[in-house]
């Protein structure tokens, strides 16, 4: 079944010459790392050498062939980083996370790598962790960025980022507030719709913070499910003409009191939301 | 046709011609490593360089794989190609200082010494081998894998090849281990001399019990001049 997947990549890409890269790294991002059946299989597939393939794979860096860990931690110790002392903060992510550089460790979480040169030597020594980047960063730092990531950083800490700011918002068709002061989610007052999905009929309550995508509804909403919203107060299906630039789904419109528009994806696990204030796209 | 001029003669030959086999065609000798007839030029030891144009605008070329032009001027041992031959050829016994071949050709462009921190490679990374297999044994077993420091030649994943028979064509032309000397630690030494060329057979205390069984040693050779 694994293998079918890697037929799969290779048929959508073709088996040009040129394609081995695409190809490598489609299988890349799907198990993390090229395992060697699957390079196997690639070469079968496309006529090519095991060792043509495998040379190519072991070119780049940035293809793996070692399963990697959770999080992909990766100091840079190009030559401002250097100089700028990254030899010390690779050495203490090291020590923290008691790996070697190019290992994972025994609990499968964390991949060290050692890149060198991210392109931001300004503002070096460069940690990214990830896909997120950690400037100007100190020995000191690194407990907190192992710590963090632990956590996943993709969670949005709403007290503390400024990135974050309440919304008040009301139905585009009956203009009656959605905001529903008898409970709180993130600590506001939440947006208050009705959804149903899958013959499930309840209410779902929406962060206000924009910037975080918290939520709780009355039935569990299965991932990647998109879910039809109405307004409590006027029952209209609340769903605008344009769908979701990232997924496709019905975006769901609202009108936010300060002026401007917000419209949110409604599938769930989806993170695509727009915020027009009257001509500032956010 | 091509009309070139290499050393001062003037010659003619075919269109696609590489300078080395134009050069050899007269009878002037390049040394090569990498090169060899029935494979691919690759162009990876620059051993073979010759020095085109002219002027300020003088440059070194690989002549295994540069292709004759009309009008080219061509030296092939002028004294920045012979500089440059010799200092490649120090860096090749710095770091596979056990290849007879290497030493030989050492030997025969009197490089003395070696200046830089000795290495005890078994690869010079010349790709002779990879070619055999590919375009003679129709194998494609080896290849290089990796890059910059981390490059090597070998099968993938480190495991026999399925592709392999065993013809040992590989080994037959590689310069590093055909005629092998062995390393120079005293306890698996032979001589071991010859790694750093300077001349063993002197210091007669430290390699008293030695033998060599390289016929003829280059750094003996070299002291009995
Ligand atoms: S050297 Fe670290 S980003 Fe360039
Ligand atoms: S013989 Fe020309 S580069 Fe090796």
């Amino acid at each position: 079944m694994k293998l079918q997947h890697v037929e799969n990549i290779v048929d959508k890409h073709g088996s040009e010459r040129g394609s081995l890269i695409a190809i490598l790294s489609d299988i890349q991002s799907t198990y993390s790392y090229l395992p060697e059946e699957a390079l196997r299989t690639v070469a079968q597939k496309t006529g090519k050498s095991l060792v043509d393939v495998y040379g190519v794979a072991t070119f780049y860096r940035s293809f793996s062939l070692k399963p990697r860990g959770k999080h992909l931690c990766s100091v840079c110790v190009g030559t401002a980083c250097h100089v700028r002392g990254s030899e010390r903060v690779a050495h203490e992510f090291e020590q923290q996370l008691q790996v070697k550089p190019g290992n994972t460790t025994s609990d499968r979480q964390f991949t060290l790598e050692h890149v060198n040169c991210l392109g931001a030597c300004a503002l070096g020594p460069i940690v990214v962790v990830d896909g997120h980047y950690f400037s100007n960063v100190k020995t000191t730092e690194v407990k907190r960025i192992v710590g963090q990531a632990r956590e996943g950083l993709d969670t949005v800490e709403v007290k503390t980022d400024q990135r974050v700011f309440p919304l008040d918002v009301s139905c585009p068709r009956c203009n009656h507030g959605l905001m529903d002061p008898e409970n709180l989610v993130d600590g506001y007052p939440p947006i208050r719709v009705t959804i149903s999905f899958e013959r499930k009929h309840g209410w779902l309550l929406l962060s206000c913070l924009y910037g975080s995508f918290n939520s709780r509804s009355e039935h569990a909403i299965p991932l990647e499910a998109t879910v039809h919203v109405f307004c409590p107060h006027c029952h209209a299906e609340l769903s605008s003409a344009t769908p979701c630039a990232s997924c496709g789904a019905t975006m769901v419109p609202m009108i936010v009191r300060q002026g401007g528009v917000l419209q949110v994806c409604s599938r769930h696990g989806c993170r695509e939301h727009v915020l027009d204030l009257d001509g500032v796209n956010l | 046709m091509i009309n070139l001029t290499i050393n001062g003669i003037e010659t003619t030959v075919d269109k696609g011609t590489t300078l080395l086999e134009a050069a050899q065609f007269l009878g002037l000798p390049i040394p090569t490593l990498c090169h060899m007839e029935g494979l691919t030029p690759y162009g990876a030891c620059r051993l073979c360089v010759v020095e085109i144009g002219e002027g300020s605008r003088a440059r070194l070329v690989t002549s295994c794989t540069y292709p004759a032009e009309e009008g080219l001027k061509v030296r092939t041992a002028s004294r920045r190609v012979v500089k440059a031959r010799k200092m490649i050829l120090e860096l090749l016994l710095a770091s596979c200082p056990q290849s007879k071949v290497i030493q030989d050709l050492a030997s025969a462009h009197e490089v003395r010494q070696q200046r830089f921190r000795q290495e005890y490679e078994n690869c010079i990374l010349c790709g002779r081998c990879v070619r055999m297999c590919e375009e003679q044994m129709m194998a494609k077993a080896i290849g290089f894998r990796g890059r910059g420091e981390q490059r090597s030649i070998g099968t993938p994943f480190d495991v026999k090849s399925e592709v392999c028979r065993t013809c040992g064509g590989c080994m037959y032309v590689c310069p590093a281990c055909q005629l092998r000397c062995t390393y120079n630690e005293p306890e698996r030494a032979i001589c071991g001399g010859c790694a750093n060329l300077s001349p063993p057979c002197i210091e007669k205390e430290k390699f008293k019990d030695m033998m060599c069984y390289m016929h003829p040693c280059v750094a003996c050779e070299i002291v009995d001049r």
